[in-house]
């Protein structure tokens, strides 16, 4: 795997010893079950992956995989094959918020490696890397499918629009510091509405 | 009939065909990778576009489904400099070590490359390098090779069902793998060998041994099991190198089971090659042929006397058989079997012992009944046919078990482990299911028929079957033979027909017998027969019968000889000669005319061509060569319907071992060393 860290599998020292699901995610996990036919169970996999991901701490470990093939009675291998394909699930521990900057080209034309450079240094870790606290994990995405507001960066869900590296700055000190934040443009635009 | 235009010629083919087939039916080749008759069509190649009218950009053919009056071009410019573009594309990744790639001279990337590709490359980038997998001790991988084409993939998941394979990652990062490498657990499993187009999977024990132009290639019979798949032997000087596949749509298709492709090696190990008698210090030591014929000799004119008993193998040619058999009748003995577990059948009723409705019948049926088999490790390649027949989509098909729940890979309705579930057929559940069955299958492994209740489960499910089935064509009352020597020898009544439902084995544990002549008979347990019994061993392989036997004859093994081989359908076929016998061992023909007449015997022939003459004259059905003749079905005796409630069980507990070549291959023992292994982990 290139330079995401995060797709490969941990090592085993890092793996749980087990995983199920909390009871409150099991009857998600069954509701969502139950909303696809029985010859098209494989459907369910990816819904499933992400309870699992947000119940361990932003990732999926190898225990969930083989606990999520036994659940819907797929091979194992189907379900690595989606969460090593899509870059929404990490297979390594991550930091407490996971920071994906995307480097596509609209947000590379609007500086995104200049903002990967000032995560890096203000954080002091490299691409695929967690911080000493495990507050913050870094990586670096293709298009987040949002050009318009570029640059992006997304932490945990919420995506962080039009960013300087004022801003970028900012987001993470309130971050560090348990402040409120603002989810989405971090510019005066609400939207993806035309610049004043 | 859509009527359509390839390279301005009309052509006329059938609906729903693929642009790629039409080309193929009006002779022109079109270059693939991840296109295969026998798979799904995945489209992820590209290798295969051609330029369609109306289309301003190629069209990959293998996914283009064939309309009226649709006009393709396959030498056009747009589609050479297309084919040179994909190739181009493909090489970019694609090492450049065809000198050290066991792929090399039969590579569908080499091939391709040198007839369509561009002969240069204008990548100036490092080639991606990714990890190699491991995936079980029989294929090698290196998986820097890998053009994801998918073929494997899609093999696991459509032919062997096991699922194992897949891909992670995407984009440059795309690589192909197991779940944590695991070592992938099916029988099929060396078919992946064939199919990849390029040297990414390999055979592990073929590995560096020898360049595909050096071989010497023989089409002959596999008889590790009794399908009889057709392979062809590739040899250099005296060593088997590999087994291939061949196509017989009628057995085994393109597939073959890893025991045929892997179990050569066995061959080469712990031959018999000269004549060991034991000494009267209990140790075993090589002695003359003159001493082993004297000692024959002493046993032989007397056999009443001496209470023989003759049991053969079942790994031996028709032509062997039927020698020694002429030699029994010759000297009056009458005690003889071919059957080492004394499995039921009726003589002389081939019906009863044969897959009536024949292989490729499966495809015409519409319910299957498994009754105690574990298919999958017993006959690979008739699982996978059946596996085919049930994904198909154009009906709903349905498999029906008895018996334990062996992995199958097909979804199966259980009725039951024990042999007392058989009467759960008649349940008004599943009554209607077989009454609504035309053409259905019960495919009766030997398992139960070789219990002692065999005889009262045959005559039950075929009244059952003659009570469903209405059509006088269809026999389906298919019995799962588990060796390739057994129907011959059955067909060459090479038992004794007046005690055949005596249990032979038992009597011989006994010690009824005070001698035993084991014509490649390795299958007994030699710990329960008496100390006292003097065992004569002849066969090719010292395995467990050559350390207990006290008198031992060399024989040529099935790749040494040409032999007729009957297979599970009754399907005569040809297994040919690759080489020379090690040590020069006589045929057995040659060395039962010799003892006849040293006997004062006269000889019927003088070699194998009139020995067939002999055998054809008295059992024709031998001399129909590739040919599948169908039985009308029996007419049931009586029977009970109170059946035990023993699980019923196979009697294949490890499919690579069934036999003494397997046993002596140490390929299969490390397969079935780590498979083992993986299922303790489980």
């Amino acid at each position: 795997m290139s330079e995401n860290s995060f797709k490969v599998i941990a090592e085993d020292s890092l793996q749980p010893k087990s995983f199920s699901f909390s009871s409150d995610n099991l009857v998600k996990a069954k509701n969502i079950i139950k909303m696809y036919p029985s010859n098209y169970k494989e459907s369910s996999i990816m819904p499933l992956l992400s309870i699992a991901q947000n119940q361990n701490n932003g990732w999926v470990p190898k225990k969930a995989i083989e606990y999520i093939s036994d659940l819907i009675n797929v091979p194992e291998i189907k379900v690595l094959e989606l969460a090593t394909f899509y870059s929404m699930y990490n297979l390594s521990p991550v930091g407490k918020f996971h920071i994906e900057v995307c480097t596509t080209s609209p947000c590379m034309l609007r500086g995104s490696d200049s903002m990967l450079n000032l995560c890096k240094k203000k954080l002091g870790i490299g691409i695929g890397q967690v911080t000493n606290d495990k507050l913050f994990s870094l990586g670096k995405v293709e298009c987040l499918g949002a050009c318009v507001n570029a640059p992006v960066v997304k932490i945990n869900e919420n995506y962080f629009e039009d960013i300087n590296s004022q801003s970028l700055d900012q987001l993470i000190n309130n971050f560090k510091d348990n402040k409120k934040i603002k989810i989405g443009p971090q510019s005066e635009r609400k939207g993806s509405e035309p610049r004043k | 009939m859509p009527k359509i235009f390839i390279n301005d010629k009309v052509v006329e083919v059938d609906d729903g065909i693929t642009v790629l087939q039409a080309c193929e039916i009006s002779g022109i080749e079109i270059p693939r990778f991840c296109y295969h008759e026998r798979l799904s069509i995945a489209g992820n190649c590209r290798m295969c576009l051609v330029e369609m009218e109306n289309s301003t950009k190629p069209v990959a053919s293998c996914a283009m489904p064939v309309a009226e009056g649709m006009k393709i071009k396959t030498d056009s410019e747009m589609v050479v400099k297309a084919r040179k573009g994909v190739m181009e594309f493909l090489l970019i990744n694609h090492p450049l070590d065809c000198p050290i790639c066991d792929q090399g001279g039969e590579c569908d990337l080499q091939d391709q490359a040198m007839a369509y590709g561009k002969g240069l490359s204008r990548f100036v980038e490092n080639k991606r390098a990714v990890k190699d997998k491991h995936l079980g001790p029989l294929i090698k991988t290196h998986m820097t090779r890998c053009i994801h084409c998918t073929r494997c993939i899609r093999f696991s998941e459509e032919v062997s069902g096991n699922n194992q394979l897949g891909t992670i990652g995407r984009g440059e990062d795309t690589e192909i793998t197991s779940y944590l490498e695991k070592t992938i657990d099916s029988e099929l499993s060396g078919n992946v060998i064939d199919l990849c187009p390029v040297g990414a999977l390999t055979s592990k024990p073929y590995a560096f041994v020898a360049r595909p132009w050096e071989l010497k290639k023989t089409n002959s019979i596999d008889v590790f099991d009794a399908v009889g798949s057709n392979i062809r032997l590739d040899s250099k000087g005296d060593k088997i190198l590999r087994v291939l596949p061949r196509i017989n749509e009628n057995i085994n298709e393109e597939w073959i089971s890893d025991k045929t492709r892997f179990a050569y090696d066995g061959l080469n190990h712990q031959r018999i090659d000269r004549y060991y008698t034991r000494n009267n210090d209990g140790k075993i030591s090589e002695c003359s042929e003159d001493t082993a014929v004297n000692i024959l000799k002493s046993k032989f004119t007397d056999p009443k006397k001496n209470k023989i008993f003759s049991l053969c193998g079942n790994l031996i040619d028709c032509e062997s058989i039927f020698s020694l058999k002429l030699f029994l009748e010759k000297i009056g003995l009458k005690n003889y079997d071919c059957r080492q577990d004394n499995s039921f059948f009726i003589p002389n009723k081939r019906s009863s012992y044969i897959f009536n409705s024949s292989i490729s019948g499966i495809d015409e049926s519409d319910l299957c009944v498994i009754i105690g088999s574990d298919i999958r490790k017993e006959a690979p390649i008739i699982g996978a046919r059946l596996r085919k027949k049930s994904l198909d989509k154009t009906g709903d098909y349905n498999v029906v078990r008895i018996g334990y729940q062996y992995d199958l890979s097909i979804d199966a309705l259980e009725l039951g482990k024990s042999f007392s579930s058989l009467t759960n057929l008649q349940n008004s559940k599943y009554t209607k299911l077989l009454k609504k069955s035309k053409k259905p299958i019960f495919i009766i492994g030997q398992g139960p028929l070789c219990s002692s209740e065999g005889e009262n489960i045959f005559n039950f499910v075929l009244n059952l079957h003659n009570r469903i089935v209405k059509d006088p064509n269809w026999n389906g009352l298919n019995i799962l033979q588990n060796y390739s020597g057994r129907v011959g020898a059955l067909d060459l009544e090479f038992y004794n027909k007046k005690n055949i439902q005596k249990n032979n084995i038992e009597d011989i544990y006994k010690g009824k017998y005070e001698t035993l002549y084991l014509f490649g008979a390795d299958e007994l347990e030699f710990d329960k027969i008496p100390k006292k019994t003097f065992i004569i061993y002849h066969g090719h392989h010292g395995d467990k019968a050559a350390s207990r036997a006290d008198l031992i004859i060399p024989m040529p093994c099935f790749t040494e000889k040409e032999g007729i081989y009957v297979n599970l359908e009754g399907r005569a076929q040809i297994s040919r000669q690759v080489k020379m016998p090690i040590a020069n061992v006589e045929h057995s023909s040659i060395f039962f005319s010799k003892l006849a007449s040293s006997l004062g015997f006269q000889n019927d022939y003088s070699d194998l061509g009139s020995l067939r003459e002999i055998m054809f004259s008295r059992y024709p059905i031998l001399s129909k060569i590739n040919q599948f003749k169908s039985e009308k079905s029996l007419k049931p005796s009586a029977f009970s319907k109170k059946f035990s409630k023993n699980v019923i069980i196979s009697n294949i507990p490890n499919f690579y071992m069934t036999d003494s070549v397997s046993r002596n291959s140490p390929t299969m023992s490390s397969c079935s060393l780590q498979i083992n292994e993986n299922q303790n982990k489980l």
